[in-house]
């Protein structure tokens, strides 16, 4: 992965496409016949009303469901079948929307168990992990590019709920992935923490080639970052384009995007 | 600091009930050399590695496990089956280690990548049902077992009581063949305790945490953490077998009573619980303390109910009366949980402010 062509290579080949994609609950399709591609160097945001199928979806792709029907393609290969584990392996990242940490680990050693997975360091039992210093360090880099640097000792469960969100970014940067998938990286943050997830994501954007998606109710946040919007509605995917189309487009703006009266303005 | 793999106790008073207990345990011999004091000694080693290797499942990784009895009981067992049958020779030692040993990790393996796929309730129970079956199986078995009175044998000649080895007139006491055998059991459990020590202070035993923490977390990293949990049930029962094996020696005997009942699943998991889960030095301490009580609390309590007698008390000399002990070994654990809930070294460590890593 050190070398230039190898690195190119991937740049070229890196795609991830659902086909069909749909998951039934009993009677109830909560994602239904999704087909889309996504490419390296875009950030798409997936938008929609609440009950949409957002996080289905994603849960389809990084594995925590399994699709009913339709397949879900990793840089060609198919992963509809491959366990999270293993798709975390292949490149798929996560930034859960509840946050979903080791509440009673130190910070550091949050960041550090993603790095060590990440490294391949997944069954050595012979020596002592702190003499893997190249780990620690790799995970304290982490944590100061999302200012948690000063909190590195303190259990995670100790963290205010804007920290735990950063932390919860910087498990899925640790892990180095060729896509990552955020959803609602800013829930619940208070204002001034904001920006810190945002100029994360903006400098990940910078990378072209990763591949970028993004759940988010916030359409400032949505605007000033995505490349790309598509629309959930019902499980069904009802439009995809460049963000001016997609939030000027009148069903979007009536229907899903709540700027008719009536609606939540998120 | 490596040889406790940079996991040092982290509080001044736990290091010093340690140092005050291995160093009891170093010298019982020369000190102590009565039947009974070489009898707890023993047994405080080989439950002090058998209570840590079962807190590499529950206090590391959370499963719970009743299987615990059963691997010891095959360690103990396949020494005994091995010297009855061959004689008493080292050949039969090693053949009993060999066959036993990876017959518990087999067991533990199959046990593992059966039932840690799905919730940890299901674990407990095959690990409960796979011990019964086997608990019947080795009363039912006498042909091999010997049924409920189980399998005497003799010890190799280096190991017997009567083999003198260094004589009283060099050094003021007798070393012979059992206190052979009693520094054996002790190097041995060291040497297991320490081994668990290191694997828990591992990457691999960071992610075993991880996955008590979080096991869908650590999933989502990349962690097949089946894979994890059951080498974490394969490595418990290795150890637990071993430990089985020292005990059959100790005991030239195995039997149902000895290495495979449930009440010593019971005594292993009061152990892990008073001393502290996931610390590993709470084996250590829940086993001396348990195992000391269980052999002179009565004691203890004659002498009290006496003198209570003596000075002339109402009530005290009933209720101290040595018959009540269990009463108050019971009173005592409940005790001990409710005021120490995260047991012994959790509390002292606590105490001690350390910081989190």
């Amino acid at each position: 992965m050190k070398n230039v062509a190898l690195h190119h290579e991937l740049h070229m080949t890196l795609s991830l496409e659902t086909q069909d994609l749909t998951i039934r609950f009993g009677g109830h399709v909560a994602v239904n016949g999704v087909s889309c591609r996504f490419r390296p160097g875009e950030l798409t945001a997936i938008v929609g009303p609440n009950g949409a199928g957002k996080t289905t979806y994603f849960n389809l792709i990084s594995g925590q469901l399994r699709a009913s029907a339709g397949s879900i393609l990793l840089d060609g290969q198919d992963i509809t079948r491959l366990s999270v584990p293993l798709r975390t392996r292949a490149g798929l990242g996560r930034a859960f929307q509840l946050t979903n940490l080791f509440p009673n680990l130190s910070v550091e050693e949050n960041v550090r168990l993603a790095i060590q997975s990440a490294s391949g360091v997944h069954y050595d039992m012979l020596r002592p992990w702190m003499t893997r210093r190249d780990l620690i360090a790799r995970a304290d880099a982490i944590l100061d590019s999302v200012a948690l640097g000063g909190r590195r000792d303190v259990a995670a469960t100790a963290l205010s709920h804007g920290d735990q969100r950063k932390l919860e970014v910087a498990l899925m940067m640790a892990l180095e992935p060729k896509v990552f998938m955020f959803d609602e990286p800013t829930a619940g943050m208070s204002v001034d923490e904001v920006p810190v997830v945002l100029d994360l994501i903006a400098r990940l954007k910078q990378d072209s080639s990763k591949i970028i998606l993004l759940v988010e109710h916030k359409m400032d946040v949505v605007r000033s970052l995505a490349d790309r919007i598509i629309v959930l509605h019902n499980g069904r995917l009802v439009a995809d384009g460049n963000p001016a189309e997609v939030i000027a487009s009148p069903i979007v703006q009536e229907a899903y995007l709540g700027i008719a009266p009536g609606k939540r303005t998120a | 600091m490596m040889i406790l793999s940079g996991d040092p106790p982290r509080s001044r008073v736990l290091s010093i009930l340690l140092v005050i207990i291995i160093a009891a345990l170093a010298v019982t011999p020369l000190v102590f050399p009565g039947a009974k004091a070489m009898n707890v000694a023993t047994k405080i080693c080989i439950f002090a590695a058998l209570v840590a290797s079962y807190d590499l499942l529950l206090g590391y990784t959370g499963s719970v496990s009743f299987a615990h009895t059963m691997f010891y009981g095959i360690g103990s067992y396949a020494i005994a089956i091995a010297l009855y049958s061959m004689g008493p020779s080292w050949a039969a030692v090693a053949t009993g280690l060999a066959i036993g040993l990876p017959l518990a990790a087999l067991l533990a393996l199959g046990i593992g990548l059966f039932s840690l796929r799905v919730e940890a309730i299901f674990f407990a129970m095959i690990t409960l049902a796979v011990a019964s079956a086997f608990l019947v199986l080795a009363s039912q078995l006498s042909w091999l077992t010997g049924g409920e009175d189980g399998r005497s044998f003799q010890l190799p000649e280096l190991l017997r009581p009567g083999t003198v080895l260094i004589s009283k007139d060099l050094f003021g006491f007798a070393v012979n063949g059992r206190t052979l055998t009693y520094y054996i059991v002790l190097v041995a459990a060291a040497a297991m305790i320490l081994g668990l020590l290191r694997v828990v202070n591992s990457p691999f035993g960071r992610v075993l945490q991880a996955i008590r923490e979080n096991r869908f977390r650590a999933e989502a990293l990349g962690y097949r953490t089946v894979f994890h949990l059951t080498y974490a049930n394969c490595l418990a029962a290795l150890v637990a077998a071993s430990a089985g094996a020292l005990n059959a020696l100790w005991l030239r005997y195995a039997g149902p009573d000895t290495s495979l009942s449930f009440s010593i699943m019971l005594d292993i998991l009061l152990m892990v619980v008073i001393g502290g889960m996931g610390t590993m030095y709470g084996a250590i301490i829940g086993a001396a303390i348990f195992i000391l009580a269980q052999n002179y609390l009565q004691t203890l309590m004659s002498v009290a109910s006496n003198a209570a007698a003596d000075a002339g008390l109402p009530l005290l000399p009933g209720l101290l009366h040595p018959d009540r002990w269990l009463l108050w070994l019971g009173l005592l654990f409940i005790a001990s949980v409710y005021f120490f809930p995260t047991g012994i070294v959790g509390r002292l460590r606590a105490g001690a402010r350390r910081p989190l890593r």
